[in-house]
């Protein structure tokens, strides 16, 4: 039985672990008869073209888990952000983790989709939002066929919440594969400021899967800071379904950072409901070895006087692919739009290759859009250079990716986030260079 | 200190210099000076350890030990520093940073431990303000954006703070104004001591009368034709090429 079949046929078992008269449920079962009508996405699919999921699709994995796992936090310590006050998501293998987490119900909601999913109290709030910044692709309504667990947060207006939120999903290893189905929640309400930070973290060497959906809804005059870490192990994917909808005067960042992990694909969508909108996405690739990361970006601009920046930056190595596919469309209404787009790539390898494809659709005729992609080597003056002042070959090498992702970590407002992603960055170059960017 | 005997090299199989003999003592400043296309920054970059020239034979030794097999980072530790003629822009990377990392690398490479902050923060304060540079040049990405004057200066400035026995500069007054030109020798002379060394590689005359040279050579087609002492700078200065020309060929 393939991957598919065996999906579409656990479905009835999942019926019995959820409450089957609801809201949600009607959507679920919508859900699963497209999800068995489209199945996975092959490369014959425009924008799968460059990412095959033949490799991770072949494996037997477990969809439920058997068992709870607990664990310990000093396992797992190290995969948080510990130096700060944050509250705390945690899942292990597809299940809430309370003893490693801190949410919170006072003031705001800052807890689990499986809390709410059923509850009266917040069935408006469900069905105002739920599934509805999504389009019905295969993976994503696979992901919501199953959409049981996960983060949800409701921040009510005139909220700045102080402390970022940390929502983080282990794999135990206690399944010899898993395959992971998070569904998380995001509403800000107007006038609010939030921060979250988003990780998928392997602890062992049995195969994951996550089919991550996150749907974000930025209401107007709100602040978004989202930042997602990839720095996983070499047997775990991740397929991440980010959908963000932007109402009048809000401001959106979304940073990547992809530094490891056996094949990654990162579908993420702006779509701008409201005029005077900022949307920014930041991306920083560095993969070595066999290593995937797909970046999709969908920017739709539908509203006048509304900007969007993407910045990526790819580092490859050995014989590890990218994938920047980046599509800005601005409708006809959406005049005095400011969209702009680079990706920036460097191959370390004769082996390694990226594929960069901006895309523009533009149908109004008073906006600026600008879009460039190049593709090099290091530079191997400025190498010379680096060198003739006493500076090692890799640590030179080091000093100039460093220099390459630098405007990039710029735009991080956790300085205790930029110390880990720089730390991460510099092991995986093999240097301690003794400063942070 | 610093001894160049019978050097040969070649680049893409093109024979560049064609048998170079060189002694710089400790204390004592050298011109290289010569025609387009003598050789003369290609010299430079050979004692610096640019990979892509082949030395096809001879020797370069730095205090009585060779170095030509060693790689620019290990003559750097040894205190060979180059002044690029066209200094490179490295974007997201500050000047500070990079300093930093270069003083303490080349700390590392010869067992010490690294410098401690507070002493860093005045090394360079006191170079930056030996070199007249604002300090908020000094977070700014290595030349990137820098005017051909700032270029310059930046260079000093780091010869300024690596200390090397041996500095090789290579047309530092070119793109110079004169009050550039003035900061930039200024600086050369404060760092002039009895225990290192200077090798001027330049063009013209003005910068000499900024930074007197001990001795003055001449390169042509590979090969020092000429050597004197400050008044063949301004012989040449006079005179132009055409007569050394005329005189290799007889």
């Amino acid at each position: 039985m393939d991957l598919k079949e065996k999906l579409v046929s656990s479905f009835i078992a999942f019926e019995n672990q959820v409450d089957i008269d609801s809201y949600v449920h009607d959507i679920r079962t919508e859900a699963i008869k497209n999800f068995e009508s489209i199945g996975f996405p092959t490369k014959k699919n425009e924008s799968w073209k460059y990412t095959s999921l033949k490799q991770v699709l072949d494996t037997d994995y477990s969809v439920f888990p058997s068992k709870n796992t607990a664990l310990v936090y000093s396992k797992i310590e190290k995969y948080l952000i510990d130096d700060i006050d944050s509250y705390k998501i945690i899942f292990v293998d597809g299940i809430y983790c309370s003893h490693l987490s801190e949410t919170t119900h006072e003031g705001m909601d800052i807890c689990l989709m499986s809390s709410v999913l059923n509850k009266p109290k917040y069935a408006p709030i469900i069905e105002n939002y739920f599934n509805k910044a999504l389009k019905k692709d295969g993976i994503t309504e696979l992901n919501t066929a199953f959409s049981k667990e996960g983060a949800f947060i409701h921040i009510p207006k005139n909220k700045f919440v102080e402390k970022p939120i940390q929502i983080i999903h282990f794999n135990s290893g206690n399944e010899s594969s898993l395959m992971l189905q998070p569904r998380n929640l995001i509403i800000v309400d107007e006038n609010s400021q939030l921060q979250i930070i988003e990780r998928h973290q392997n602890l062992n060497e049995n195969e994951v899967l996550t089919n991550s959906v996150t749907e974000i809804f930025v209401n107007p005059k709100s602040i978004v800071d989202y930042y997602k870490i990839q720095n996983d192990n070499k047997q775990a994917s991740i397929i991440d379904t980010t959908s963000i909808v932007q109402e009048n005067n809000s401001v959106c960042t979304l940073h990547t950072f992809s530094l490891g992990g056996k094949l990654t694909r990162n579908n993420l969508t702006f779509a701008q409901k409201g005029e005077h909108i900022e949307s920014i996405m930041k991306g920083i690739t560095i993969i070595e070895e066999k290593q995937h990361v797909d970046h999709n970006t969908l920017v739709h601009h539908i509203k006048p006087n509304c900007e969007s920046h993407q910045d990526y930056k790819g580092i490859f190595d050995d014989s590890s692919t990218g994938v920047f596919n980046g599509t800005v469309v601005v409708e006809k209404e959406a005049q005095k739009t400011n969209a702009f787009q680079a990706n920036n790539n460097v191959l370390l390898s004769d082996k390694a290759s990226i594929n960069t494809k901006p895309q523009l659709e533009i149908f109004a005729d008073d906006v600026k859009c600008s879009h460039g992609c190049t593709i090099g080597q290091l530079d191997k003056n400025a190498l010379f250079y680096l060198k003739s002042r006493g500076i090692p070959e890799k640590e030179a090498k080091a000093l100039l990716m460093y220099g390459f992702a630098n405007n990039v970590m710029q735009s991080v407002k956790i300085p205790e986030l930029k110390n880990r992603i720089t730390n991460i960055i510099a092991g995986k170059l093999g240097v301690n260079i003794g400063f942070n960017l | 200190m610093l001894s160049i005997k019978n050097l040969h090299a070649k680049v893409d199989d093109k024979d560049i210099l064609n048998g170079i003999n060189l002694e710089v003592k400790a204390g004592e400043v050298h011109a290289i000076m010569g025609p387009n296309g003598s050789g003369k920054s290609t010299l430079a970059s050979i004692i610096a350890g640019k990979e892509e020239y082949e030395i096809t034979s001879g020797d370069i030794d730095l205090n009585g030990e060779s170095i030509e097999d060693l790689s620019a980072e290990e003559r750097a530790h040894k205190g060979i520093f180059l002044s690029f003629q066209y200094p490179v822009e490295i974007p997201g990377v500050s000047v500070t940073n990079f300093i930093k990392t270069a003083i303490n690398e080349t700390r590392k490479a010869k067992g010490q431990e690294e410098m401690p902050a507070k002493e860093m923060l005045k090394l360079l304060k006191d170079k930056s303000n030996l070199l007249e540079i604002d300090r908020k040049f000094l977070s700014r990405s290595i030349n990137d954006g820098f005017s051909g004057g700032e270029k310059k200066r930046n260079e000093i400035f780091q010869m300024a703070m690596l200390e090397p026995s041996v500095a090789i500069l290579d047309e530092t007054d070119s793109g110079l104004d004169i009050d550039a030109l003035r900061i930039v020798a200024n600086g050369v002379n404060k760092l002039k001591s009895s225990k290192n060394a200077v090798i001027l590689i330049t063009h013209y005359q003005r910068l000499l009368d900024y930074i007197v040279p001990d001795h003055v050579h001449v390169l042509y087609n590979g090969k020092i034709v000429k050597s004197g002492n400050k008044d063949l700078a301004l012989e040449l200065e006079a005179k132009g090429y055409d007569w050394i020309k005329e005189e290799v060929k007889n």
